[in-house]
């Protein structure tokens, strides 16, 4: 199990035990960790599981892929840390990871 | 890709697999002329809110007991999420299917309920609806945000998420300006006559709209947040041309917050790699595509729960008789967001709106396999 924080707009941490092998936005569904919505479902196609995504990770996570960053065109108020929590593979490197919710999802 | 050029809008291209452009729903250059005609009243057995997968279906389970419908849709085509959110996804869900694509599925869908000749009403919102009828006997007006009304006997909402409805950027003071000087669509494009335009957004609604409006408004400046675009690369380099010739400008940045009065914009604040400035304009157009509301439906005298509505499951019906609801937007005790669910709860409702639509006839159960009066109705005996 990998263990990944979320943080809400308000401040609040949450901590969640994330199978390796599914994504971020499900550990945080399975986790009922507010701010994530998901929309669509995982399709990267909603811009609904938008996270920032702590400054420390960034570049271990790797860069967002075209179809992403297409996607996070649609986002509400996207920064460089912007990330589709969607595509973020959970596996054991990124245990610890620290991502933020944004104020709303769109 | 799949470029959709119909229903009355001319500029309006939606992406494969993308919760697509653009809020373009209202770029409909007819839309005066069209609600003069349509101030008439359309009288109908059924309107149902929403042509998705369960919106459609509902027509089929009606259409087999002789009740019309009438679909309203807030997009410019059938189909729903399954059409605007994930058209080349596969589904491995539907019962007798092993793998079909959301678009696979509402094409056959359609193919299924031509024989009952709905008439689909696409890019209106349902805004109203006012009770004419008794709990016994119920009858509704429903209006839409184009003008449209309807009055029917059963009204289904199969509204699924809710309606899509363009996304807001992420200023705390633009509702004072929306409908004055910052706009989600092009209605009339007189009202960018001689303006300053500053267009922010990189999909075709963006680029479409940045070129058409370039002859006619006094400067249009296109911002986005990157330097890359997701339009169609023709409308890109022609953006790009204007650009190179000075006859527009391009700023890579987002928007920080809007300056103006009584709702009167007079520069929009972008935040770009070079720091904060004012850009002077007097017309905003944000394109950040689409987002899933439950609406007005929120303000019809419906149960809700967590914004979706309680039904029973014997009949899916609301609080309100007459009124059902069918899909992803009901919620009952074990409620699956399934399709098939979906499916299910269309022709369980029909059987009661018969009961509200024929009063004086007695519904005999049929099968399609076994019995001519079905078969004659879907044309095939």
């Amino acid at each position: 199990m990998t263990k990944i924080t979320f943080i809400d707009a308000s401040g609040q941490s949450r901590t969640v035990d994330a199978e390796d092998g599914s994504t971020v936005m499900e550990a945080a569904l399975k986790n009922s960790i507010p701010g994530i919505e998901a929309e669509c479902g995982g399709a990267c196609a909603c811009a609904t599981c938008h996270v920032y995504v702590d400054d420390a990770w960034v570049e271990k996570l790797g860069k967002a892929e075209q179809m992403e960053e297409d996607m996070l065109d649609f986002a509400f108020d996207v920064r460089p840390n912007s990330r589709l929590s969607c595509q973020i593979k959970v596996r054991a490197e990124i245990d610890g990871l620290t991502v933020s919710t944004p104020e709303k999802q769109g | 890709m799949l470029n959709y050029e119909g229903g009355g809008s001319l500029l309006l291209r939606l992406q494969g697999g993308k919760f697509a452009e653009d809020g373009s729903r209202a770029a409909r250059p007819c839309c005066a002329m069209e609600r003069d005609i349509m101030s008439e009243i359309i009288k109908t057995d059924v309107v149902i809110v929403g042509a998705g997968p369960t919106g459609l279906f509902a027509v089929f389970e009606l259409g087999l007991l002789d009740i019309k419908a009438h679909l309203i849709d807030i997009l410019p085509k059938p189909g729903g999420q399954c059409a605007e959110l994930y058209p080349e996804k596969p589904i491995y869900d539907i019962p007798g299917f092993p793998m079909v694509t959301g678009q696979g599925l509402v094409d056959n869908l359609l193919q299924q309920i031509e024989p009952f000749a709905p008439t689909f009403h696409y890019n209106e919102m349902v805004e109203g609806l006012d009770v004419l009828g008794t709990p016994e006997a119920p009858a509704f007006r429903v209006r839409t945000d184009g003008g449209k009304v309807f009055e029917a006997k059963v009204v289904i909402v199969a509204a699924g998420g809710g309606s899509f409805q363009p996304k807001r950027p992420p200023v705390a003071t633009i509702e004072a300006y929306e409908h004055k000087s910052v706009f989600y669509a092009v209605r009339k494009m007189e009202d960018f006559r001689d303006r300053t335009v500053l267009i922010v957004g990189g999909g075709d609604s963006a680029l479409d709209w940045t070129l058409n409006l370039h002859p006619i408004a006094k400067r249009v400046i296109l911002m986005h947040r990157r330097d890359d675009f997701r339009a169609a690369p023709h409308s890109v380099n022609a953006m790009r041309e204007l650009v190179a010739s000075k006859q527009m400008d391009l700023l890579i940045g987002q928007i920080a917050g809007l300056k103006g009065e009584d709702g009167q914009l007079s520069a929009v604040s972008v935040k770009t790699a070079d720091g904060v400035s004012d850009i002077a304009c007097d017309r905003l157009l944000p394109f950040f595509g689409l987002t899933m509301k439950l609406g007005p439906i929120a303000d019809w005298g419906l149960n809700l729960h967590e914004q979706l509505v309680p039904v029973d499951t014997e009949k899916f019906e609301t609080n309100a008789p007459g009124i059902f609801a069918i899909g992803d937007i009901n919620t009952y005790p074990g409620k699956l967001k399934l399709i098939l669910s979906g499916f299910h709860e269309a022709a369980l409702a029909a059987q009661k709106a018969h009961r509200y639509i024929y009063p004086e006839k007695k519904l005999h159960f049929q099968y399609t396999t076994s019995s001519t009066n079905l078969q004659k109705k879907l044309g095939v005996a």
